[in-house]
């Protein structure tokens, strides 16, 4: 019985850092209609970023909000110069500038970083607390409650303020908003540079537990993905919802399924993934879309 | 013979570029070293499997991140039929196209009810786990000590012929897997051309520019949409099962993610909706990475800060921005870019009379 | 009767003459492809991009210790060229730019390729082709022990059975009611390692009553490790690469686990991987492993030869940090390359370089432990088994402390 409460616990902290990662995915896909395949790598570099800031000696507290901020701002300039000009074109397009990114992105962090580990450090300390006779650090309580009040702070943006409303609008009626006035490849900008502060909020937190390297988030954005699709992925609490039971789901199969042992985990992320979009495309919390002729 | 006669004068130019091209590719083994024939050869490889993955994206509009995976099904279907029932190498390609083929068509299935966006997230996934599926049945695949292929001798027609011609050294194992794949190519691409061109071409065509109007024709989008995910499978296990043997071993680290990335990136750069594009696709795919790594950092004119730079960060770097850039300017890629320059090249050479005439500029779409 | 004593001296002299010529076979000098009268190209390729390319760094400090030896004027005289190529860890690139480096490049030998797969992918090619596959970067096995199939074929480091097969020895010795648990990579990697570790337990394998398998795409070990504990083993394995052992590490210090023996493979041994572990939780204390060559790390070998001229020969390498037991790993193996073309002499030939790695090597290489010599015969075709046991003293700020003497397992795998 203890092993499965650790199993579930266990679970649950991996998925606060899926969740963590799926928010900032969830934000672009609001903004743009479109999951940014680059959205791990960039997370990845910004948290390189703030490594460096760190070690030429600023301390923790004030690189965090400057990682940040230069995050924010990195996302906007991508999408400025590399997203607006393909802006009209077909899915397949941006896919394909995405992945572009994404490679060019870890390359960069591979040249500039090189590939060995390094130490990331955490505000959390890494001694555990007892929860129900399992173990769970306060590290991963800290990934799990931060991706909580990013939820909160995501929420409270996209559906009670104007520039909330503004950027869902332009990210699904372009047309008719930009008769209203809504400045809509500012919007999209704007939505950029949030789903980039995020993912370095998500490649904060999570570097301390895993280790930071350049292929930080290859595997973890598949899991990403599959809780942002599992939740909706318009939906922000879809991303923390999906994400923790995704971790705990691939947790428990990888422990309990013969079938699928330690080695197959990943797959289990790929069955979520296939079978939600077959048996429930809008995921748990979406709404349905309407396409159109 | 008048007929005949006939076609050659009004052939398009376009065939006889067609041609000399092919005769290039039949001759360049006489002239090039074994080495060199090999290099090609994987060239050839990448553009068949673009072939296919090229009707899938450009043709019917439906993207795949997982074109690797099918090319592991293929290389596999072949390995294991070589090494545990000892079927001639050259029989098996076949047999790995139409497993190959069925697996996608199985895999086109699904695929229906998924838009765009997710269709390419759901490939992704399958891409990133495929070595892992692989890994798992020991018995059947070797898991992760692989299966070892053995070099295919020439058959004796093939080393006289060379040796008539060349009147060099004997033909080698890798001159001749050259022109098995050389020939699987031109057929493959042959046939791809006829698909394009008829029915089934336009009717993809129409699935991939305005699905839902398409449908209100009465075109089976089903139908056509699992046909060509089950093609474009076919095409990857041919060049799976080539790949496997001409590398003369497969084994799960040969089909990570990065290669099924680098076939969708060939085919875009290559040219979306083109029979040329794959060619262009092939000699990107194979040849990117070397002259990244090798070339730019042994020539003497580029500064050496440069060099090592451009060397050090790798491939990576070169193909996201590379195709960053191609995605931004010329989204028809490659071939795209050729066939607009020559466009306009003859419409400026026709003079400017024909500007009142309303003519359509030549639809770089249809062969 | 005078014209005895010229005579007897021209006889003295002819035979002294014949003994001296009788060393090289019989011929003066010979040459080989890649073999210029003032150069030797030796061709490598390695993973210096994607997920493996931290062992890039490898490549990088074998040219330092060529550089080195270059500017010493070379092996007999001739300088050492070495061409890198980035194979990314894949099979199929490996396979393109070894055949480019044997046809077109015209390499003499291919020096330290790293991978299994990749090094497999190209050993039946280089051994018809009778090209050099030297003291590949790898420890599987199947390089040293299958010479007899492929005489162009060698490893250097210990191979994994060796290593694991001390650990069964120190288990049988020292903890015989071990209850065995092994966290294992799923590849050719890890499952080697369980190999030696079973075989090397021999009728005793019961002893490991669980094992737990993991992906590279796992998001982490900490499903398998609740599994091992549940399982109530008290002595665990960790066969894996170094990021995800020092997670292992780490989560089993907070899963609140404490096994009497952790017992950690030597490529994740290094003192920079103990320490990163260290700042993540994990009591490393007490941690066993093996070690045959020197961590520069270890205060021990501050004042060491054998270290100074490591340190002396990284220098060349700019990117290369002098911290990272991988790159004393590529100036040890680079050494013991440059010591078999000495001896090569004037007979630089493929056949001959094969021969004395694979059947004369005896060699005390100033950057292994003390007592560690790299052997071969003609009936032992492994260069490298001898290790020692260490143990990690001193938490966070301690070190590797050797333990006992050095094990040899000459001759123990077949």
């Amino acid at each position: 019985m203890q092993e499965l409460t650790q199993q579930v616990v266990s679970g649950l902290a991996n998925g606060g850092i899926f969740a963590s990662l799926a928010l900032a995915l969830v934000l672009i896909y609001n903004a743009m209609g479109l999951v940014n395949f680059a959205q791990g790598e960039m997370a990845m570099f910004a948290t390189f970023i703030a490594f460096t800031l760190i070690n030429h000696g600023f301390s923790y507290w004030f690189a965090l909000p400057l990682t940040v901020a230069i995050a924010f701002a990195g996302g906007v300039l991508i999408q400025r110069v590399v997203i607006r000009p393909v802006e009209r074109a077909p899915v397949l397009t941006l896919v394909i500038v995405t992945l572009g990114l994404a490679t060019l992105i870890n390359g960069a962090a591979g040249f500039l970083f090189g590939y060995v580990p390094r130490v990331f450090p955490s505000p959390f300390s890494v001694s555990t607390v007892n929860l129900l006779g399992a173990y769970l650090s306060y590290q991963d309580m800290g990934v799990i409650v931060v991706s909580g009040v990013v939820l909160v702070l995501i929420y409270l943006l996209l559906q009670r303020t104007t520039i909330g409303l503004m950027m869902r609008a332009a990210a699904h009626h372009r047309e008719a908003s930009r008769l209203l006035g809504v400045r809509v490849s500012w919007m999209l900008a704007l939505g950029w540079g949030l789903a980039s502060a995020v993912g370095a909020v998500s490649g904060i937190m999570v570097a301390p537990v895993l280790v930071l390297e350049p292929n930080l988030m290859q595997t973890i954005i598949i899991y990403a993905f599959a809780a942002a699709v599992l939740g909706g992925i318009e939906s922000p609490l879809g991303a923390v919802v999906g994400g923790l039971i995704v971790g705990v789901t691939v947790n428990l199969a990888g422990a309990y399924i013969p079938f699928v042992g330690g080695d197959l985990q990943l797959a289990v992320a790929l069955a979520i993934i296939v079978g939600v979009l077959i048996v429930k495309p809008n995921g748990l919390f979406g709404r349905p879309s309407v396409r159109n002729v | 013979m008048q007929l005949i006669q006939q076609r050659l004068r009004t052939a398009p130019p376009r065939y006889w570029l067609v041609l000399v091209v092919a005769l290039f590719f039949v001759g360049l083994p006489t002239v090039v070293s074994s080495f060199q024939s090999s290099e090609w050869t994987q060239v050839l490889i990448f553009a068949i499997v673009i072939m296919g993955l090229n009707i899938l994206v450009g043709y019917s509009g439906q993207i795949s991140l997982g074109h690797g995976a099918l090319m592991a099904v293929g290389a596999y279907t072949s390995a294991i039929l070589i090494h545990r029932y000892h079927v001639d190498y050259l029989v098996t390609i076949p047999i790995a196209g139409l497993l190959t083929g069925l697996v996608g068509f199985l895999l086109g299935i699904p695929a229906l009810r998924l838009s765009a966006l997710y269709l390419a997230l759901a490939t992704f996934a399958l891409a990133v786990v495929t070595p892992s599926l692989i890994k798992r049945p020991v018995e059947l695949t070797g898991g992760v000590q692989g299966i070892l292929i053995a070099a295919p001798d020439p058959p004796q027609f093939a080393k006289d012929a060379f040796a008539a011609i060349t009147g060099g050294p004997a033909m080698t194992s890798d001159q001749w897997m050259y022109y098995v794949s050389l020939f699987l190519a031109l057929l493959l691409f042959w046939f791809a051309w006829n698909i394009v061109r008829h029915r089934p071409g336009r009717a993809m065509r129409a699935i991939r520019d305005r699905e839902v109007a398409a449908a209100t024709f009465g075109i089976n989008i089903a139908a056509y949409k699992t046909m060509a995910f089950g093609i474009s499978a076919f095409y990857a296990g041919v060049a799976g099962a080539l790949y496997g043997v001409t590398s003369g071993f497969v084994s799960p680290d040969s089909f990570p993610l990065a290669l099924s990335f680098q076939l969708l990136v060939g085919t875009v750069i290559g040219g979306l909706a083109s029979i040329a594009g794959p060619l262009v696709g092939g000699i990107f795919t194979f040849w990117l990475p070397i002259i990244s790594s090798q070339f730019v950092s042994s020539q003497p004119w580029i500064p050496a800060q440069i060099a090592s730079a451009f060397q050090k960060a790798g491939p990576a770097v070169t193909y996201g921005a590379l195709l960053i850039v191609i995605m931004i300017f010329a989204p028809n890629g490659i071939v795209g870019l050729v066939v607009a320059g020559y466009a306009r090249l003859q419409a400026r050479l026709r003079g400017a009379g024909d500007r009142g005439t309303g003519q359509m500029p030549p639809d770089p779409q249809t062969v | 009767m005078a014209s005895k004593g010229p005579r007897l001296g021209v006889l003295a002299a002819f035979l002294v003459t014949l003994a001296a010529c009788g060393g090289s076979s019989g011929t003066t000098t010979a040459t080989d492809v890649g073999i210029t009268s003032n150069s030797i190209l030796l061709g490598n390729t390695i993973a210096q991009s994607g997920v493996a390319a931290s062992y890039g760094t490898i490549a990088n400090a074998e040219n330092a210790y060529f550089t080195y030896i270059n500017n010493q004027g070379g092996v007999n005289g001739r300088k050492i060229n070495f061409k890198i190529l980035d194979d990314a860890y894949a099979p199929p690139n490996a396979v393109t730019l070894t055949k480019q480096l044997v046809e077109q490049d015209q390499v003499f030998a291919m020096f330290s390729g790293l991978g299994t797969q990749t090094q497999t992918s190209v050993r039946d090619y280089l051994n018809t082709k009778k090209v050099p596959q030297l003291f590949v970067a790898t420890g599987a096995t199947t390089f040293d022990l299958d010479y007899g199939m492929h005489s162009f074929t060698l490893g250097w480091q210990p191979p994994y059975q060796g290593e694991s097969r001390i650990y069964a020895k120190d288990i049988l010795a020292n903890h015989a009611s071990a209850k065995i648990g092994v966290l294992y990579q799923n590849d050719d990697y890890g499952q080697d390692y369980l190999k030696g570790l079973t075989d090397g337990l021999g009728s005793s394998a019961s002893m490991i009553i669980a094992k737990e398998a993991f992906d590279s795409t796992a998001p982490n070990v900490t499903s398998q490790l609740v599994k091992l504990h549940a399982a109530g083993v008290d002595t665990l394995f960790i066969f894996a690469i170094p990021v995800p052992t020092l997670t292992a590490l780490a989560t089993v210090t907070a899963l609140h686990w404490k096994p009497n023996q952790i017992y950690l493979n030597s490529v994740s041994n290094p003192a920079s991987y103990m320490k990163f572990a260290a700042s993540k939780g994990a009591a490393i204390d007490g941690v066993i492993s093996v070690s045959y060559i020197k961590d520069p790390t270890d205060p021990q070998w501050a004042n060491d030869a054998g270290m100074k001229l490591y340190r002396t020969v990284i220098a060349n390498c700019s990117t290369c940090d002098a911290n990272n037991g991988f790159n004393i790993y590529g100036v040890a193996v680079a050494y013991t390359m440059v010591d078999v073309l000495k001896q090569a002499g004037s007979n630089l030939t493929r056949a001959n370089v094969m021969s004395i790695a694979a059947t004369q090597l005896n060699e005390t290489n100033p950057f292994l432990l003390p007592g560690v010599t790299v052997k071969t015969s003609s009936s032992d075709h492994f260069p490298i088994m001898q290790e020692q046991v260490i143990q990690w003293q001193g938490g966070a700020t301690g070190g590797w402390k050797l333990q006992g003497s050095i094990i040899d397992e000459r001759g123990t795998i077949k």
